[in-house]
């Protein structure tokens, strides 16, 4: 090898050149923009709207078998609590298909015997049937139910039908407190933790295209005819992903914000720091399935199911990991975003707790270093 | 005209056979997913750490502590020994919650006076910090009822008893099987269309194609009728590992579950196309599938009830098939949901996929003129 081509100026300028043409490419496809730019905030309204664990009004039906003033007054509590939507029938029928249908989510039964069975203790007087399909809703309905029951008991009914209070005070009361969120907006930690969703995208499914393209298209042959290193070749691809990547990360973070109104508690510097090492998780990945791959479709398939699924689904985002069972808690630890994750709800929402953000960036540091490591080993410079 | 486009259907399942890379994405992944998210897509709260600050040196404290220590949902419960601590253990994320029990509460328990406790919660992780509260109330509603009274003290409410109807005990297994049988269908059926004429573009085969005797409408079929293939063979395999592995329930008709199935799959490969015709790289169309794929999944009703959404973004979800044959699949599964049921989330689905694929249809024609 000549001196020229392997003096650090040499070298320096190869890589410039190879970010400059990537670059370009990145610059020329309209289709870049649309991720760098346009995903991110689309992705993000999607997940701060769309995705939602506040309960709303949930539609239910009640049955009335026979009208009565206590019955009347029952449904008056129920179309007073915010969350229910309650449509009445005198007959279950209809309802019962509408819960096959899904469009109720629950049924309350007022049998015909309802206010005479009013003042007895043990299990309440209604029937409640809830839509298992969602075990979720229906847990939580069936919570509310007894919510309103009780309140209803405890107030209209001693107005109302003269019946004695038969709600004593609890012998002991709980005060709950929510620290970081007392508010309890399910946005608050799902907008955050959608941030590492997106930025997982954008790290891995670009990335993954790239290497598969130039095989494919067959102009890795034309890379590999220049004096360009593997080190070279890789920094080259990976410089322009990067700073796209934080750019991305700059304009999630700031909607975030300003649109959907989640507190930033944390330091800018802390969230820069973090948000680069699992950049650096990320991209090494996306590289890695490109170069194996040396196919976009497989590619593709494969930076989703490597990266975006896992991201969506075992992060911690949405669903809690500790309630997943133990091999799938084991999947999780090599998960990137697992890590990203807690460090983006309590660089929001609590601010710069050492505890959580050090052990995650060095976990999110590790992960890049093996990732690098493969990446370097499966990369090849020359034809087989 | 008919053997023309058998010709071209099975060219394209040999396309997509033959490629070993192709054939392994087609098969392993799906049913990696499977395994894995119908597991992890639980909303249970479990194994749950919790952080123990007692003030009080009573027996009262003690006895409900030990039910506390009794019930599964706490795998781990640590003691401290200030509020500094607390406040440590909740910042770092070590526990879920923190149980804060008084210096005063076996005396006013045993004085038959209310007695407090204070419950600290991690908002950063609200929906298990309410299910967990929600739980930790239930265990000391329990303990409080169980107190001795006396002799005047009004009887405890009435309990409400629900039923719960489908899945009789709430396993999250049964929601998130169905669901995924449903999103897996659509990935596959999307991806497979959308990415076929790009290819086809960039390998410039599709030149090939153009010049070859077979109308727009031809192509069309040609390929519309592999991605329905391969959808309906993945979805068969979900189905049987859904059965089979998890024990889903399987209560509904099967020609029904088919039925819907293509109605779906035709809707998903006109959108699939749409995005084919449109795009000039195998990227663009990647790219495409994925701005079609991600609303769709996260506004079909699977990671988050519809019913929570603003009411905006309701009327938008309208347009949305997944949203509909989430609801059929999941009712054949597990609600033996009649046809006369079925056919209100079939016609939604029918006009989505007779609009998708004549956009298709249109647009394909326009690029080939």
């Amino acid at each position: 090898m000549s001196s020229a081509s392997s003096s650090p100026l040499a070298s320096f300028l190869r890589v410039l050149g190879l970010v400059r043409k990537e670059s370009l490419q990145i610059a020329r496809d309209p289709s870049s923009y649309l991720i760098a730019g346009l995903l991110p905030l689309v992705l993000l309204f999607l997940f701060g709207y769309g995705v939602s664990l506040d309960l709303r009004r949930v539609d239910i039906g009640v049955v009335v078998e026979q009208t009565t003033p206590e019955a009347e007054s029952l449904i008056t509590a129920f179309r007073n609590s915010p969350y229910f939507r309650v449509r009445v029938a005198r007959n279950r029928r209809q309802f019962e298909d509408e819960l096959v249908a899904g469009r109720l989510k629950g049924l309350v039964v007022l049998a015909s015997d309802f206010a005479d069975r009013l003042g007895e203790g043990g299990t309440a007087p209604i029937q409640v049937i809830v839509d298992g399909a969602e075990p979720n809703t229906a847990g939580l309905v069936s919570f509310y139910v007894q919510g309103v029951w009780a309140t209803w008991l405890a107030d209209e009914a001693v107005s109302r039908t003269g019946l004695a209070a038969r709600t004593p005070a609890a012998r002991i009361s709980i005060e709950p407190r929510y620290w970081f969120n007392a508010e309890l907006r399910s946005q608050n930690f799902l907008v955050p933790g959608s941030i590492a969703i997106i930025m997982s995208l954008i790290g891995t499914l670009l990335t993954a295209l790239v290497v598969a393209r130039e095989w494919e298209r067959g102009t890795m042959e034309g890379l590999m005819a220049t004096p360009i290193s593997r080190a070279e070749f890789l920094l080259g691809k990976l410089l322009p992903y990067f700073f796209m990547g934080m750019v991305a990360m700059g304009l999630a973070a700031t909607a975030a914000v300003l649109l959907f109104a989640v507190p930033f508690r944390g330091s800018v510097l802390a969230l820069v720091g973090v948000s680069a090492a699992f950049l650096l998780a990320m991209l090494p990945l996306g590289l890695l399935i490109s170069t194996l791959t040396r196919n976009q479709f497989a590619a593709s398939q494969a930076a989703l199911i490597a990266a975006f699924l896992p991201a969506f689904e075992l992060s911690g985002f949405i669903f809690e990991i500790d309630s997943m069972p133990a091999a799938i808690r084991a999947i999780t630890y090599v998960l990137p975003a697992r890590y990203f994750v807690p460090c983006l709800q309590t660089l929001f929402l609590a601010g710069d707790v050492a505890e959580v953000l050090i052990p995650n960036t060095l976990a999110l540091t590790a992960i890049a270093t093996v990732l690098f490591l493969l990446l370097a080993r499966a990369t090849r410079m020359r034809l087989e | 005209m008919a053997e023309r486009v058998i010709a071209l259907i099975v060219k394209e399942l040999l396309a997509l056979w033959r490629d070993r890379k192709s054939r392994l994405i087609l098969i392993v992944p799906p049913i990696f997913q499977m395994l894995v998210f119908s597991f992890a897509a639980t909303e249970e709260a479990k194994n749950v750490r919790i952080v123990v600050l007692n003030r009080d040196s009573g027996t009262a404290s003690r006895d409900l502590l030990a039910r506390f220590e009794g019930s599964r949902t706490f795998t781990r419960i640590d003691h401290l020994g200030s509020d500094a601590e607390l406040a440590r253990a909740i910042d770092s994320r070590q526990a879920l919650m923190a149980l804060h029990i008084p210096p005063d509460f076996s005396r006013e328990v045993s004085a038959g006076r209310p007695a407090k406790v204070q419950l600290v919660l991690d908002g950063r992780r609200s929906n298990a910090a309410q299910l967990v509260a929600g739980y930790s109330a239930s265990i000391i509603d329990a303990y409080g009822a169980d107190l001795p009274r006396k002799q005047d003290a009004p009887r405890p409410a009435s309990v409400v008893v629900a039923r719960t109807w489908f899945n009789p005990n709430l396993l999250s297994t049964w929601h998130s099987v169905p669901s995924l049988v449903a999103i897996l269908t659509t990935l596959m059926g999307l991806v497979v269309t959308a990415l076929s004429v790009a290819r086809e573009r960039e390998l410039g085969t599709f030149e090939q194609l153009l010049v070859s005797p077979l109308s727009p409408a031809e192509i069309i079929v040609g390929k519309t009728a592999p991605a329905l293939l391969v959808g309906i063979s993945e979805a068969t395999v979900m189905i049987l590992v859904g059965v089979f592995a998890f024990h889903i329930p399987l209560h509904g008709s099967l020609p029904l579950l088919y039925g819907a199935m293509v109605v779906y799959l035709l809707a998903v490969i006109g959108v699939g196309l749409f995005i084919s015709a449109l795009s000039k790289t195998q990227q663009q169309a990647i790219l495409g599938a994925f701005v079609f794929m991600v609303p769709a999944m996260l506004l079909s009703g699977f990671a988050s009830p519809i019913e929570n959404m603003p009411d905006w973004l309701q009327y938008v979800s309208y347009a949305n098939p997944i949203r509909y044959f989430m609801v059929i699949v999941k009712g054949i599964f597990l609600k033996d949901m009649p046809a006369a049921v079925a056919i209100g989330y079939l016609w939604p689905m029918a006009i989505i996929a007779a609009v998708t694929l004549s956009a298709a249809t249109w647009l394909f024609r326009r690029r080939m003129e």
